[in-house]
């Protein structure tokens, strides 16, 4: 049977996401109860959470978290890294052994720099050296796998149903500012570590609940640009198409979504105002390749914010409420209502509609 | 009012609507039972020289010669659509001599009959139009 | 009859029961087979000269005629088949190279046949067209590499010329000369009427049909007839023509015969004498010659319309689409070797060129893995016959589709073949004005509208299918196609996976 990678495996899922605009740090434990409701969403081959924030002390460098099948690839893979970047500290991420969770990778992080030298022969910035190494390391060095690579946020996924994810990497002991969670439904896979959810590259993390059917042309498209879609999932391009938009085109994150969530020609041709009927016309014609069709319900998380959208004609669900400083996003109503019962304003925004909450300047 | 109109550009002289009529104005389900081995009696007739084809049928005047001209008072006009009666007309052909487009000639028998747009046999539309394989006849009001 | 005989390819088999001798048959054939025999009052017929066009069997009011391939047979030979030996017996007539038209007959492999199409079940949902936008339009032309703002940080939403198709199909290049006035007057309509384009050929635009030009591709090809300023100017595009699909690697003869009136003005030569196109451009022997005369066109059309490098599926075809993708073209066009032709020798048309499906799998790869994709548009002719060939040409990865055949068919054409008379009985390959005005362009151009819209029709619907409800989702989304009876080299080219994978 073909594994995650081999052969393109569509599934189901439950999302949830919670941030405070305060930037006020929140432990995982809410985000993790916020998934027991939609246990049904998921089928225990996957589950996983992005925090953004939860290494301070660490947050002027890269966390690199990575699964190995054996410690020789490890050892392998530290002296590839050793040659590309400093690493200030390196230290398996602690775990709780739990009867759900089982048959786990080695699971080690590393907080690493660039070194400067590598970067001025490669003529390449700090940020696109970081993305072709991961790159790397996950198409060309068999067992060694980087599902986490931003600063001062991490994911940590696992195959198992989430709440037990969660509780496996003892997320209760981290504080971050924003969470994501996801919890996965694959209709065909023996299950994979890397193959759970969020998907990562920087501090780009992406939970999404669909099944693309523009999959093949997005990824053909942009494997143009230097990127290996080697999970073969919706959630890697998806992020790999925020990354190219915004950190390669410098397009805004509304600028982005107007690609790949972008209106229908009728209603850019409805549009009034010309500089904005310019302007998606414009993205529009720029970008064919990047339209995402097909359901989708993604929350993109990146560094100070979340972006929630939904595919333009809403096929699937997904809904937005907020309670003080925080605003929550979910599948489902009750996920809102297990992290605060008080959750006010929920409403599901329309198809196509980004939700952009971003912590306040000044927060940090 | 709906007429019957010719366009010479597209007319390509291949007298299908000759046959159509005929068909159309026999009472017979089908065509060969209807007009083989036999001469037939067409209402409509293609006028045509080397380099020029053109259907002719009555263009029910709105001021008809014809009509008036006619001394035994077969013809008459219904509804803007000029009609024979068979069994009043004499055979005098003064209709067809006056009818200055040439669209009248009679039938089989002698007496007179004309291009009545298939209102009154089952067709329902013109059949010189609906056969017409290049759109060169068409029925339309201008 | 004599040794030069060879027996006819058709028989004309008239019922008699039916045949009213109404002599409809006799005065629609250009070819004279049909005659009236006054003495015993039947209809007779001279098999010798029927191409099997059909035109008598549409049009004899009783059904009485029907045409049928001849059984009278050479002893039959897996090697030395019939037609082969016919071929030779003619050529040891005439000593001359044998001439056809239309697409290669002969039984290679239509790959399109041998590919299937998704559709969603449970995971995700297919989209009803009938409820849902369903959206088939497209931009041919060069997308810049990088998102441009100003000093305040706004979009500079300016792309260099596109062409916007409301789907992603176009009349392909067909000449005035080699096709009718009045086939030239429906295509113009039909691609106006639907939002998209029709293609000049190479014998230049007759000025009735400047009035059309907003959505008029002029050709420029080796023989340049009928390009001067105000042509260029009256396009949408302009398509430089290396070469066809139909007959790669040689020139375009159109006899001095065809060389009448209108069309002798507009391609700019005498009346009568003949328009020969030559193989290359004798101002392109190489791909920077190419871009010279690119960049020639451009100037021309101060930057204003995109340039189309039109050239046939050749062996070498991935090379070469990338070559004139850095040439500064805007769409390359490609032509398989199915596609049609007005005239073509015999052994061109069945030997030379590669299928289109092979040709734009390979190109489009090639131009991705070179990441030049974004730097042209693909449009691929060369036989495609359904909605279904454009949406499998789609997801391969073509921006659109060129139709010409098809499009013939639908004014008319009974793909009888033979073209290169003169004497096409439908109207539409000849310039004889009795044959030319059988074709009544409200007609024409009603029919062509219809078969496009029903195509979109079913293009949407298996888009919906699929789940996509924008075509810019299906190109080069080869995940949506299953290859079916494919060896895994043809799987390989065509970047595909066997059904059942």
């Amino acid at each position: 049977m073909k594994v995650e990678g081999q052969i393109r495996i569509p599934s189901g899922c439950a999302i949830a996401a919670v941030i405070s605009k305060e930037g006020k740090k929140m432990s995982g434990e809410k985000i993790i109860d916020s998934m027991k409701p939609m246990h049904d969403r998921s089928n225990g081959l996957g589950g996983g959470f992005a925090g953004y924030g939860i290494y301070p002390e660490y947050k002027d460098f890269y966390a690199l978290h990575m699964f190995f099948d054996q410690r020789a690839t490890r050892k392998n893979c530290e002296v590839f890294l050793k040659e590309r970047f400093e690493i200030v500290k390196s230290e398996i991420i602690p775990t709780r052994k739990i009867p759900s969770i089982t048959d786990e990778p080695i699971i080690w992080r590393y907080f690493v720099s660039p070194l400067k030298s590598v970067l001025a022969s490669m003529q390449l910035d700090e940020k696109e050296f970081v993305a072709r190494t991961v790159m790397q390391i996950n198409t060309e060095m068999h067992g060694a796998y980087v599902f986490s690579s931003g600063k001062n946020m991490g994911t940590f996924k696992a195959v198992g149903f989430p709440e037990d994810v969660g509780v496996f990497y003892k997320l209760e002991e981290y504080q971050g500012y924003s969470w994501t969670a996801h919890g996965r439904y694959p209709t065909n896979t023996p299950g994979w570590w890397g193959g759970a959810h969020p998907f990562t590259l920087l501090d780009w993390s992406i939970v999404h609940n669909g099944e693309i059917s523009s999959y093949d042309a997005n990824r053909r498209f942009i494997e143009m640009f230097g990127y290996k879609c080697t999970l073969q999932t919706d959630t890697e391009v998806i992020t790999y198409i925020m990354d190219y938009l915004i950190r390669r085109q410098g397009l805004t994150l509304g600028e982005a979504a107007s690609v790949i969530a972008a209106p229908f020609w009728s209603t850019i041709e409805d549009k009034t105002n010309r500089e904005d009927k310019e302007k998606h016309m414009y993205l529009r014609t720029l970008f064919p390749s990047l339209l995402i069709t097909g359901p989708f319900s993604i929350v993109f998380g990146f560094d100070g914010g979340l972006m929630a959208l939904n595919d333009r004609l809403k096929l699937r669900s997904m809904v937005v409420g907020e309670k003080d400083d925080k605003v929550f996003i979910a599948s489902e109503e009750a996920a809102i209502r297990t992290m605060e019962p008080d959750a006010e304003n929920i409403w599901a925004p329309a198809g196509g509609e980004p939700v952009v909450v971003r912590v306040k300047d000044g927060a940090f | 009012m709906k007429r019957v109109y010719v366009n010479e550009k597209w007319c390509l002289g291949c007298h299908l609507c000759e046959y159509n009529c005929a068909f159309a104005n026999s009472g017979m389900q089908d065509m060969a039972t209807a007009l083989k081995g036999k001469p037939i009696y067409p209402r409509i007739h293609v006028e045509e020289n080397d380099t020029i084809s053109y259907a002719v049928s009555c263009r029910h005047c709105t001021d008809p010669i014809c009509v008036k001209s006619c001394i035994a008072g077969a013809l008459s006009q219904e509804d803007g659509v000029i009609r024979v009666d068979p069994e009043k007309c004499v055979g005098c052909l003064t209709c067809v001599l006056v009818c200055p487009y040439g669209a009248l000639a009679p039938s089989e028998s002698g007496v007179m009959q004309k291009c009545e747009l298939c209102l009154q046999n089952s067709c329902g539309e013109p059949a010189c139009v609906k056969g017409c394989p290049n759109r060169a006849i068409v029925y339309e009001e201008r | 009859m004599g040794v030069e005989f060879i027996y006819p390819e058709f028989e004309v088999i008239r019922n008699d029961n039916r045949c009213i001798a109404c002599r409809v048959c006799e005065r629609q054939c250009a070819n004279e087979v049909h005659f009236f025999n006054a003495e015993r009052g039947v209809m007779m017929s001279d098999e010798t000269k029927c191409v099997n066009c059909q035109r008598c069997v549409s049009l004899c009011p009783t059904r009485a005629l029907k045409i049928v391939k001849s059984d009278c047979k050479l002893r039959e030979n897996a090697n030395w088949q019939d037609d082969t030996i016919k071929e030779i017996y003619k050529q040891a007539n005439s000593g001359a190279v044998l001439l056809s038209s239309m697409g290669n007959p002969k039984p290679f492999p239509v790959y399109w046949d041998k590919i299937l199409i998704n559709a969603s079940q449970v995971t995700n949902p297919s989209i009803d067209p009938l409820r849902e936008p369903m959206e088939t339009r497209v931009f041919l032309g060069k997308k810049p590499d990088k998102v441009k703002r100003d000093a305040n940080g706004k979009l500079l939403c300016e792309l260099p010329p596109q062409l916007e198709l409301s789907l992603p199909v176009m009349f392909s290049a067909m000449s005035y000369g080699s096709i009718s006035y009045n086939a030239h007057e429906s295509l113009a309509r039909a691609a106006t009427e639907l939002g998209i384009y029709y293609n000049t050929g190479e014998g230049g635009l007759h000025e009735d049909f400047y009035c059309y030009g907003k959505n008029t591709i002029v050709q420029v090809a080796s023989g340049r007839f009928g390009v001067h300023k105000e042509y260029l100017e009256a396009s949408a595009a302009v398509e430089i023509k290396m070469g066809q699909g139909a007959k790669p690697g040689i020139g375009g003869h159109l006899p001095g015969a065809k060389i009448v009136g209108d069309v002798s003005r507009t391609r700019m030569i005498p009346e009568g004498s003949d328009a020969i196109s030559p193989a290359p451009h004798h101002d392109i022997y190489s791909i920077e010659d190419l871009r010279q005369l690119v960049f020639s066109l451009k100037e021309a059309t101060e930057y204003k319309k995109p340039i189309i490098v039109k050239v046939a599926a050749v062996h070498n075809i991935a090379a070469i689409a990338s070559g004139i993708a850095r040439s500064g073209a805007d769409i390359i066009a490609i032509d398989g070797f199915r596609g049609g032709t007005g005239a073509a020798p015999t052994r061109i048309r069945d030997n030379v060129g590669i299928p289109i499906e092979l040709a734009l799998a390979a190109v489009d790869q090639r131009l991705r893995d070179e990441g030049i994709r974004n730097n042209v548009s693909l449009v691929v002719g060369g036989s495609i016959r359904s909605a279904s060939d454009v949406v499998k040409a789609i997801a391969l990865g073509a921006d659109a589709c060129y139709i010409a055949t098809a499009a013939v068919l639908a004014l008319g054409c009974h793909l009888c073949r033979t073209c290169q008379s003169g004497k096409c009985n439908w109207g539409i390959a000849t310039q004889r004005p009795d044959l030319v005005k059988r074709l009544n362009p409200d007609i024409g151009s009603e029919r062509l509208v219809n078969l496009v819209k029903a195509w979109q029709h079913e293009i949407k619907e298996l888009m919906g299918g699929m789940g996509i409800n924008s075509i810019e989702a299906l190109r080069g989304n080869r995940l949506m196609l299953r290859g079916i009876g494919l060896t895994e080299k043809e799987l390989e080219i065509l970047g595909i996976l066997h059904a059942g994978e």
